[in-house]
């Protein structure tokens, strides 16, 4: 039987290249991890070629692009959920968020750096990246938002708005309470891409990082963890021991990752759970 | 009672003129940034000839010699090389997680392969200095490594996430019937794979290829790591070139604002913008010719 041994021969095969892609992913975390850990002392954070600073960055920036993307991006998604009718304008505002997601993160990087380095001449601060950074966040947030909201039954918008509510009522105690659990997990999906960003904050927020610690001046050049990778790795400075830098900065860049990503499956089943629970009682 | 109520309504008017503005806004940013991005890039050609950068690969800002032909030719080979390493491999992993793996395996690789797409590109260039570039130059024979090889390579491991997400959710969309039909006359799991269900889940299979090339090609950090950075025109996988992207971080920082060689790295930025564009609007097309079937 020629097609039965075809059929073995393939299901080895597709075995051997899924194999492959874990195998794959744990040579990556085994290398970063084996290498950088042992890096990961006081020193490396608090010493003269501390991270302190690039790690405080990286979570400022982060936060102030969150705060910029996230009410537009939340109100984008709202209404292309429940208020976009069917005509040309919502089909030229889902192919713009299409585009905007498409775009390079060096284009939108060059674009910041047009407009807030050059244009408003404030130069590299963590104001403009942050702020170019949102950017980036917009077009998933809008999606995430979209996906979620659409994702509640209709029964629970017609049942509200049946008993009288408005729509943004109903938006607001109904649709959106239970879309929460989708919304946590897109937010942090976008975080855990936002921490990762390099392209965008080296032509926004500069490569520097500011002597003072913790530094809250959003008009100072803030350079990140993932931008500080970048610096030793492609032109490490002579008699610094720019390698272990490098080696423990991939090891916490990769612990972060880890970390956002257990964060993106426990809240939201944890809400779930709750959720559940509580209409079963 | 009537002053209360006619609060509801004005705070149900202003939520929604809120949710208008802000679509509008989104859409408005992806104008400005065409409209930004485009006029810088394109008065480039205030000084130089728009022929010569598009089929020159004589780059030497210094001498007014702006030939771009070597960062274009680098972009698209690295990309090639990325879909031909991780296109076939991406695709078995999906077939495998949509059809043959038990839940348990999928329950392990799902997580994986969302694990792979979070990791920062700057990671990916570092895994590729320190060991992707040692490996390559020993099978080019090249003494540091550093080429389009390594980039394409590096560039496959990071479209993984992409292709099998999509392809995998392609697969699964299709209606049970198709396997069903298939499998009860008698075809193999194989053959229905083969024959039934990817051609019929190519349009969205097509897609993943799309998104994961427009991936790659406008990938910069992981590629300006590896790539070597040497305005040479790539003609051996082994031998250091350049990308658009990579040349953009590597020259951007050394040029005035407003010069005509700054412009010109604008104007890469721009033609990345455009392919972009070109992209998404083929994934449209793609999609609207599976929805048709």
């Amino acid at each position: 039987m020629k097609a039965h041994q075809s059929d073995r021969l393939a299901s080895a095969l597709l075995w051997v290249g899924a194999s492959a892609i874990v195998m794959l992913l744990v040579a990556f975390l085994v290398l970063i991890l084996g290498r950088g850990l042992p890096h990961l002392t006081v020193e490396f954070f608090n010493g003269p070629d501390g991270v302190r600073g690039q790690l405080f960055n990286s979570f400022y920036i982060l936060f102030l692009s969150l705060v910029f993307s996230l009410p537009v991006g939340l109100g984008a998604g709202i209404y292309m959920a429940e208020y976009a009718p069917k005509n040309k304008l919502t089909d030229l505002i889902r192919l713009s968020t299409e585009s905007l997601a498409s775009v390079p993160s060096i284009v939108f990087g060059l674009f910041g750096m047009i407009l807030f380095v050059n244009m408003l001449g404030l130069g590299f601060t963590i104001l403009g990246g942050a702020a170019t950074l949102a950017l980036l966040n917009l077009p998933i947030l809008v999606r995430v938002t979209e996906e979620s909201l659409l994702a509640v039954p209709r029964s629970y918008r017609e049942a509200s708005l049946a008993l009288g509510a408005t729509m943004w009522q109903t938006l607001r105690k109904v649709i959106l309470p239970t879309a929460l659990p989708g919304l946590i997990t897109g937010i942090t999906l976008v975080a855990g891409r936002a921490l990762g960003e390099t392209a965008i904050l080296i032509f926004t927020a500069g490569m520097n990082v500011s002597r003072i610690p913790f530094d809250v001046n959003p008009l100072a050049a803030g350079e990140t963890l993932a931008v500080h990778l970048f610096a030793v790795k492609s032109n490490p400075l002579p008699g610094t021991n720019a390698d272990q830098i490098a080696d423990g900065t991939a090891a916490l860049l990769i612990i972060m990752v880890i970390v956002f990503n257990i964060c993106l499956t426990i809240p939201s089943r944890w809400l779930q759970h709750r959720h559940q629970g509580k209409n079963k009682a | 009672m009537t002053n209360r109520k006619s609060w509801v309504y004005l705070n149900d008017r202003l939520a929604r003129y809120l949710f208008i503005s802000s679509a509008i806004l989104v859409s408005l940013i992806i104008l400005c940034i065409i409209w930004f991005v485009g006029m810088q890039g394109l008065s480039t050609f205030k000084e130089a000839s728009i022929l010569e950068f598009f089929t020159s690969s004589k780059w030497s800002p210094d001498n007014g010699k702006f030939g771009a032909l070597t960062f274009i030719a680098g972009s698209i080979g690295t990309t090639i090389i990325a879909i031909l390493l991780g296109g076939p491999l991406g695709l078995a992993g999906a077939v495998f997680l949509a059809e043959i793996a038990p839940p348990w395996v999928r329950s392990i690789m799902r997580p994986a392969t969302d694990l792979f797409a979070g990791i920062p590109s700057v990671v990916y260039g570092y895994v590729g200095i320190t060991v992707i570039v040692s490996f390559t130059g020993k099978i080019t024979d090249s003494p540091t490594g550093y080429g389009m090889l390594a980039a394409g390579i590096v560039l496959a491991i990071m479209i993984l996430p992409t292709v099998i997400s999509l392809s995998e959710d392609a697969l699964r969309s299709l209606p049970r019937t198709y396997k069903e039909a298939s499998l009860a006359l008698g075809a193999t799991r194989w053959q229905t794979i083969r024959r039934v269900l990817v051609p019929a889940a190519s349009p969205g299979i097509l897609t993943a290829i799309i998104l994961a090339m427009a991936r790659a090609i406008g990938e910069t950090m992981a590629v300006q790591m590896v790539i070597g950075n040497s305005p040479r025109f790539p003609d051996s996988l082994g031998s250091p070139t350049s990308t658009l992207t990579s040349n953009i971080v590597m020259e951007m920082g050394n040029t005035p604002f407003g010069s005509t060689w700054n412009n010109a790295l604008f104007m890469m930025a721009f033609i990345l913008l455009i392919i972009a564009l070109i992209m998404i609007i083929l994934v449209r097309t793609a999609s609207r010719k599976g929805a048709a079937r």
